[in-house]
């Protein structure tokens, strides 16, 4: 089971990579469990200075931007 | 292969260049063919004229818009607000404050991520007076806002508009660390604990950089392109029809208030510095004084309403007020400077 955390509160690209983490896991049929944190002080907890921050296995892998469908899949495979 | 890939961008990048400096250049040329051929209006009226205004300034703008946004996002790469922190940790005041208002220039800084950011910066003990430093030129001094005014006014406004920009973010975030406003920060942000070492760096190929300067296009033209075309198409209503020295009895250099009140209508206007721009370009032609329409500019662009807001969750009001009221006296002073000059 993979750990994927988006963190992000209200901004725009946080949602968009919400939708699409959930896309991904979905049409790859991927065992993950997929949580948005939108607490302040969790979000803080991994030391981003910009969202969305997507943490996979509690590794901060990208912060501030989305990355590719390829890179999120590459990642979530090594778990 | 890899590095076939990444020759293949830069070659393309490359060859775009020409095509664009083509383009730019014959603007003038295809946009006379358009009114004046094609459509066939009759010279020197009012409706051609404006006609003539927006089909030459739409495109001119988003050319420069792109080629200007493409590349600040490949220097953008260069940059990370996890960078900007390290080199600002253990600064003095002033020495913090000038770094950190170029830094925020450059630094790629949204203001929906103002929040972390702040905590970020304040947990690592950067001062508060350099934080808002950055808080206030990262939003003020940005490439779409010089775009226009480089566009639209010249080279010598775009320049005057960073400059002075630079300064007030300087100045102001002095003034706010000399005030020892920190007990003004919520209680609860002081208690933050944050792991610095968990972000690792990103290991990107110059490709991937010309990737990120594509993206920055699509994300920053794609949002500014209809309030582009919006300001200038009322900027060209305002050439074609509104009298001479219409403004001049609102915005002119001799109306002392013009400068406040430009300022405080300012800061609930937000995010639209691509269609106000334009507007007061127009407005200028019709007695509006530059240091009141920088003023209105810089209020529109450097303070707004809903960052206020947003920080309204780490800072008490007092703390928010003094940010908004220094910037506002520091634009102010910049907006009555310039009356007087010009």
């Amino acid at each position: 089971m993979v750990s994927v955390k988006i963190l992000g509160s209200g901004c725009a690209k946080c949602k968009i990579l919400n939708a699409k983490v959930l896309d991904l896991v979905a049409k790859n049929n991927l065992p993950a469990t997929v949580t948005k944190v939108e607490d302040l002080m969790e979000i803080m907890k991994y030391g981003i200075l910009s969202t969305p921050g997507l943490v996979i296995n509690e590794k901060v892998k990208s912060v501030g931007t989305i990355p590719k469908d390829e890179q999120i899949l590459i990642w979530m495979n090594e778990g | 292969m890899k590095e076939l890939a990444v020759k293949n961008k830069l070659g393309i990048a490359i060859l775009m260049l020409p095509i664009w400096v083509a383009l730019y250049l014959s603007l003038d040329w295809i946009t006379r063919i358009i009114v004046y051929s094609f459509l066939s209006l009759p010279e020197d009226e009012h409706l051609t004229k404006a006609i003539y205004f927006f089909i030459f300034e739409v495109p001119k703008v988003l050319l420069l818009l792109t080629l200007i946004v493409f590349v600040v996002g490949i220097i953008r790469t260069y940059f990370s607000p996890e960078k900007t922190r390290a080199a600002l940790e253990g600064k003095p005041l002033f020495v913090g404050n000038i770094m950190a208002s170029s830094l925020g220039i450059v630094t790629p800084f949204c203001s929906c991520s103002a929040i972390p950011l702040f905590l970020g910066f304040v947990e690592a003990g950067i001062p508060l007076g350099v934080t808002f430093s950055f808080l206030i030129a990262a939003p003020m001094i940005n490439e779409v806002a010089i775009v226009l005014l480089f566009g639209l006014f010249g080279w010598e406004t775009a320049l005057l508009y960073v400059s002075t920009g630079l300064i007030i973010a300087i100045s102001a975030g002095w003034v706010i660390g000399k005030l020892k406003m920190e007990r003004y920060v919520e209680d609860w942000v002081y208690k933050i604990k944050t792991d610095h070492t968990a972000v690792e760096e990103e290991h990107l190929t110059f490709g991937d950089r010309i990737d990120r300067g594509v993206e920055a296009i699509k994300d920053v033209v794609g949002k500014v392109w209809l309030y582009i075309m919006i300001g200038i198409a009322v900027g060209a209503g305002v050439h074609g029809f509104v009298p001479e020295n219409f403004m001049a009895s609102i915005m002119g250099k001799d109306v002392w208030w013009s400068v406040p009140l430009s300022v405080l209508i300012g800061i609930p206007m937000y995010s639209n510095a691509a269609g106000i721009i334009p507007i007061v370009q127009a407005l200028i032609g019709k007695g509006a004084s530059l240091g009141t329409a920088l003023a209105f500019m810089m209020s529109v662009i450097g303070l707004s309403l809903p960052e206020m807001i947003i920080l309204k969750k780490v800072l008490k009001i007092q703390l928010i007020a003094a940010f908004a009221g220094i910037v506002g006296i520091g634009i102010m002073i910049v907006g009555y400077i310039f009356n007087f000059i010009y």
